[in-house]
């Protein structure tokens, strides 16, 4: 008979921070520029440069450690992890190890299998390193320094979840509580959000832990979920071969579809952690950590809660509206110009969901204002465009940031509300369907529908539809 | 008489008197280096261009009124383990042989501003580890008094610079004794101030947590004077200390009535060179005779400072010089196989015998499982040292004693033995481990005609009352030029 | 107690270290390890079991930046000492094996 295993895995997610500059020194942290241009003497580790800790990354490792219920290191450290490699330009990374500035708290998930909490083992603040970029003709690799030194904090998860699901729940957690706090963009495919999987497997029932391995850097929540499962199929096989599971760092190919050892007799794996002499201690005061808590904002599971009863969403719309925190910002901002809760929640679910998808982007990508979006639906409501034309007129707000009373004018959309001119031109599409007007009366209420389609082709569209469904039961 | 037998503030008061210009002495200086260097080899640099233009610039700033500070227009030395934009910067390490900083350390822009002109880097033990200038890629500094004898260091060159009349005085470094040991040997008189009071922006470090610059002069005025120009809160550097009490100088007073001077029974004892102590018990009779009062007592854990300080220098270097990798900056290896090897071989090639002594020494005791008994242990150790001077201070205004058991030695005497050479820091280490301030000041001269120094040891933050001991002590005795020096005076006149 | 520091811990550190020392360094390196840790084992006979490692002299703490970028383009001068570069960036060996 086949025993039956259970996966233990374990998160380190990294998370850039949304500081405007680095760590330890005042270099941008902007995207997108040529290569070493956000470098100075400390980010590249010139001799004799020196450290000056960045105020903000501590108040948002803060803020995370507050968010996700773990106690405040009031007394922490910065410490060297020392090792070689090109992209790390002192050859060791300021990190914390002895005493990091979160530790022991959880967030609460809930998959499929029920509602589960996922321990916190600790949060620490590091700096990430620079970029290397391969070139296979030369066999030379080129190193450029931007990233160097960009904040990040690590959270490690206790070994507390058992399945993929379970996994990418815990990261859409902790993804919305950082959104939410404005620490972190968490943009997986930009790296500003990266997970290294600790996986082991054990018989089910047993209380001990197996052997684990480690997988780097996976870029996607779909890639975290294939590693797992074949991590997961590595291990069992090797323990059901008698063979054993070892110890390793093993790095993902999604493509491929496969993790292999990233071992080398050059790695030693023995980081030589000491304090870092060039840093001094942080202590965070009572107060200030009272400030951080008080400044906190609203996080997503009070926000959702409130937008059904201050709001009276149904909790689906609720759920959407707050699953990006973009989304629930103009959800926000909107309702408030317009007083119109529901019809907002309808345009954001319905209309910028598809264009999302169409466009393949995300909520965070979400470029319009809000003001413009409460026009566009003051104007659908007072009848001054028909629905077609909000729709269209939509997709600019959603392309450009259209000003829709702009653009109704100069493209000639608005509805057409002269009544008289209405009633002769249905007048005569009731003359000129004789058989549609019949099948009305015969009780085939549908039939109206095909004259208010040929009323308003006839109108161009620009009829209002309530105009025209008021003047058509009145002339049959 | 030579310009170059004044001493900086003489010469600055002279320029200011528009007696000299900033070029004549920039001149001075630069012949003098000329005549002296095949003997001494103080410079690994010596920046004869942009000194005597830089020379006319401060000059024409003095006439403006623009610098008006005591040191404006002094030629100045600097270690070659200060960075200087544009101007070579080796650490006299082969790994740095060609890197030219792009940003000037602030305890040098601190003296640009005070109007200095920089004539050239000074030599060293390779990356300040060593305690003789011996460990120099660029060859051994040679001591002024007898050049057959070292001249201490790490901070051989700049103290044979200023001994030798080369410059008017210089800065140095001090880890574990680099600059008062070697001020000691060269009869010169050196201030190591409490960590965090120069910034350390700039200073390519070896020790983190026990570097710190200072002056190395022919006298206390000189040194308190240049000390108070350095000095600065440097939000570059987060060790860095605000401070009010540094007008330094303002404790230039022969006046040492009451004060009370420890004498540590333990800096007595065995391996001390008896003419060593003698001159050291003579100088604290001459303190008492003044009116301070002088005691011998037990400050107790000094055999523990050096192994304590070897293991925390070791540990902080072989983390700090990780960075020389032939990446980025320096020595890279011509020919290699893939980037291990490229590391390897440009380290091995790039680094001197006594660096990579320490680097493997350091690296050792952080990695896995000797990082509680080594590292910890020392840093358990280093808290017990400081707890002992804190004890010490409760009584004593200064502690007094020698700044090496010995007169320098000769040449090649000392590398064959490490760890005898570490032994001679014995009265130094303790004072970097517990962040003190200490002094040497010239006290004696041996059968040899070698230079003793008086160590004075102040409690943090606490510079003035050693500058004021050691300003009292030195109106008892006149200033030796050494045999280099004077051989300038004659060289001057025969010219 | 005298320390025995094997050839394996030698090229242990030498890989930690990345230096590559060679037969007669070695050698040397090792005696003199040998007899520093000697040394060093001194410390033990002191009772330390109630100290705190003691890191910073002084307690200083909490010194910080603001969060306001400051520095303007570094490329040319991060480049200047490069031994080898291409266009803005480092060239080194390279750190992927096909």
């Amino acid at each position: 008979m086949h025993k039956e295993y259970e996966t233990v895995i374990g998160l380190e997610v990294h998370v850039e921070l949304a500081t405007k500059t680095k760590i330890f020194c005042a270099c941008s942290t902007a995207f997108g520029s040529a290569p070493n241009t956000h470098t100075c003497p400390v980010c590249t580790g010139m001799p004799g440069s020196l450290p000056v800790l960045n105020k903000k990354v501590v108040e948002y490792a803060m803020a995370v450690g507050v968010a996700t219920n773990c106690q405040i290191n009031q007394y922490s450290k910065f410490d060297r992890k020392n090792y070689f490699y090109p992209d790390n330009p002192q050859n060791y990374q300021i990190s914390q190890l002895y005493l990091p500035i979160c530790h022991d708290g959880g967030v609460e998930i809930e998959t499929s299998a029920g509602k589960k909490t996922i321990g916190i083992h600790e949060i620490h603040m590091e700096e990430d390193a620079g970029k290397l970029v391969h070139d296979d003709w030369e066999d030379v690799s080129l190193v450029d320094y931007n990233r160097s030194g960009v904040p990040l904090i690590e959270i490690v998860s206790e070994p507390d979840m058992r399945s993929a699901d379970e996994v990418i729940a815990y990261l859409e957690k902790l993804r919305m509580i950082i959104q939410y706090l404005g620490a972190s963009d968490c943009k997986m495919q930009e790296g500003s959000m990266r997970a290294d999987v600790n996986l082991s497997v054990r018989e089910k029932g047993t209380s001990e832990f197996g052997t684990r391995t480690e997988m780097k850097n996976i870029g996607s929540f779909k890639a975290i979920a294939h590693a797992i499962e074949a991590e997961t199929a590595r291990q069992i096989d090797l323990i059901e071969s008698g063979e054993k599971v070892v110890q390793e760092t093993r790095r993902w190919n999604d493509e491929q579809g496969y993790s292999y050892a990233m071992r080398s007799k050059e790695d030693a794996q023995d980081y030589r952690y000491f304090p870092e002499p060039d840093l001094v201690p942080i202590v965070i005061s009572d107060e200030w950590l009272q400030q951080i808590k008080d400044n906190q904002p609203e996080l997503r599971d009070e926000k959702l809660a409130r937008y059904v009863s201050e709001f009276g969403l149904p909790e689906y719309d609720a759920q959407i509206l707050t699953s990006e925190k973009k989304l629930a910002d103009i959800f926000e901002a909107t309702t408030e110009l317009c007083k119109k809760p529901k019809k907002v929640s309808n345009w954001l679910m319905g209309e910028t969901m598809r264009l999302l998808k169409e466009h393949e982007m995300d909520a965070a990508d979400l470029k319009f204002s809000p003001a413009n979006l409460a026009k566009l639906i003051e104007m659908a409501e007072a009848g001054t465009i028909n629905g077609s034309v909000a729709k269209e007129v939509f997709e600019h707000i959603f392309a450009e940031d259209a000003d829709p009373e702009k653009y109704v004018e100069e493209h000639g959309l608005k509805s057409d509300n002269d009544e008289d001119a209405l009633r002769a031109a249905i007048e005569q599409i009731v003359k000129d369907n004789p058989q549609s007007v019949e099948d009305y009366h015969n009780g085939k209420e549908k039939a109206i529908g095909f004259l208010v389609g040929q009323t308003m082709k006839a109108t161009k569209g620009k009829a209002n539809p309530g105009l025209v469904n008021k003047i058509l039961k009145e002339i049959l | 008489m030579s310009l170059l037998s004044l001493t900086a503030v003489e010469l600055g008061k002279k320029i200011k008197a528009h007696e000299v210009t900033v070029e004549e002495a920039t001149r001075a200086a630069l012949d003098a280096i000329h005549e002296k260097e095949g003997s001494i080899n103080s410079f690994v640099t010596v920046d004869e261009k942009n000194a005597l233009a830089r020379a006319k610039e401060v000059q024409k700033g003095i006439d403006d009124g623009i610098y008006t500070g005591p040191l404006a227009g002094v030629p100045v030395a600097i270690k070659d383990n200060m960075c200087t934009k544009g101007l070579l910067t080796t650490c006299s390490s082969k790994i740095l042989y060609n890197f030219i900083p792009t940003y000037t350390a602030e305890a040098v822009i601190n003296l640009e501003k005070a109007g200095a002109v920089i004539i050239g880097k000074t030599n060293m033990d390779e990356f300040a580890m060593g305690s003789t200038t011996e460990t120099s890629a660029f060859g051994a500094t040679k001591n002024p008094w007898n050049t057959e004898h070292v001249p201490g260091g790490s901070s051989g060159g700049s103290c044979a610079a200023v001994a030798a009349e080369e410059c008017f005085y210089a800065l140095g470094s001090d880890t574990g004794g680099s600059i008062r040991q070697p001020s000691s040997f060269c009869g010169v008189t050196g201030i190591k101030p409490t960590y965090g009071t120069v910034s350390r922006y700039g200073l390519i470090a070896y020790g983190s947590s026990l570097d710190q610059i200072g002056p190395i002069a022919k006298d206390v005025t000189d040194c308190a004077t240049i000390l108070e120009a350095i000095t600065s809160y440097d939000k570059k550097d987060s060790t860095s200390v605000e401070r009010e009490d540094t007008d330094f100088t303002s404790a230039l007073v022969d006046d040492v009535k009451g004060m009370k001077i420890g004498i540590p029974r333990d800096y007595l004892g065995e391996g001390l060179d008896p003419e060593v102590k003698d001159a050291v018990l003579a100088a604290a009779e001459k303190l008492e005779e003044k009116g301070a009062v002088v005691e011998e007592f037990d400050l107790s854990l000094v055999e523990y400072a050096i192994p304590a300080y070897y293991v925390i220098a070791a540990a902080e270097a072989s983390s700090n010089l990780a960075r020389f990798d032939g990446v980025k900056y320096g020595y890279r290896t011509k020919e290699y196989e893939g980037l291990h090897n490229m590391y390897k071989k440009s380290r091995s090639e790039g680094f001197g015998p006594e660096v990579k002594r320490r680097i493997m020494l350091g690296s050792f005791v952080l990695s896995s499982g000797y990082y509680d008994a080594y590292y910890l242990k020392a840093l358990r150790t280093k808290a017990l040292i400081k707890q002992a001077f804190d004890k010490a201070f409760e009584k004593y205004d200064v502690i007094i004693g020698p700044a090496a058991p010995t007169t320098a030695p000769k040449l090649g005497e000392s590398l064959s033995d490490p760890l005898k050479m570490y032994l001679g820091d014995v009265y130094t280490v303790s004072v970097n481990l517990a962040g003190l301030p200490g002094i040497t000041v010239p006290c004696g001269m041996d059968s040899k005609g070698l230079p003793i120094g008086l160590q004075l040891i102040g409690d943090c933050f606490k510079e003035k009352n050693i500058i004021r001991a050691a300003y009292s002590f030195e109106q008892t005795r006149e200033y030796k030029h050494s045999p280099l020096a004077e051989a300038q005076e004659g060289g001057t006149e025969n010219a | 107690m005298a320390n025995v520091i094997s050839d394996e811990t030698m090229e242990y550190v030498g890989i930690l270290a990345k230096l590559e020392l060679s037969d007669e360094e070695k050698e040397a390196a090792k005696k003199d390890m040998e007899s520093m840790l000697d040394y060093i084992d001194k410390l033990n006979e002191l009772d330390t079991s109630n100290v705190e490692p003691m890191s910073h002299v002084f307690p200083v703490k909490n010194v910080f930046r603001e969060d306001v970028v400051e520095n303007r383009d570094g490329g040319e001068d991060t480049l200047f000492n490069a031994p080898e570069r291409r266009d803005r960036a480092f060239v080194v060996p390279k750190t992927v094996e096909n």
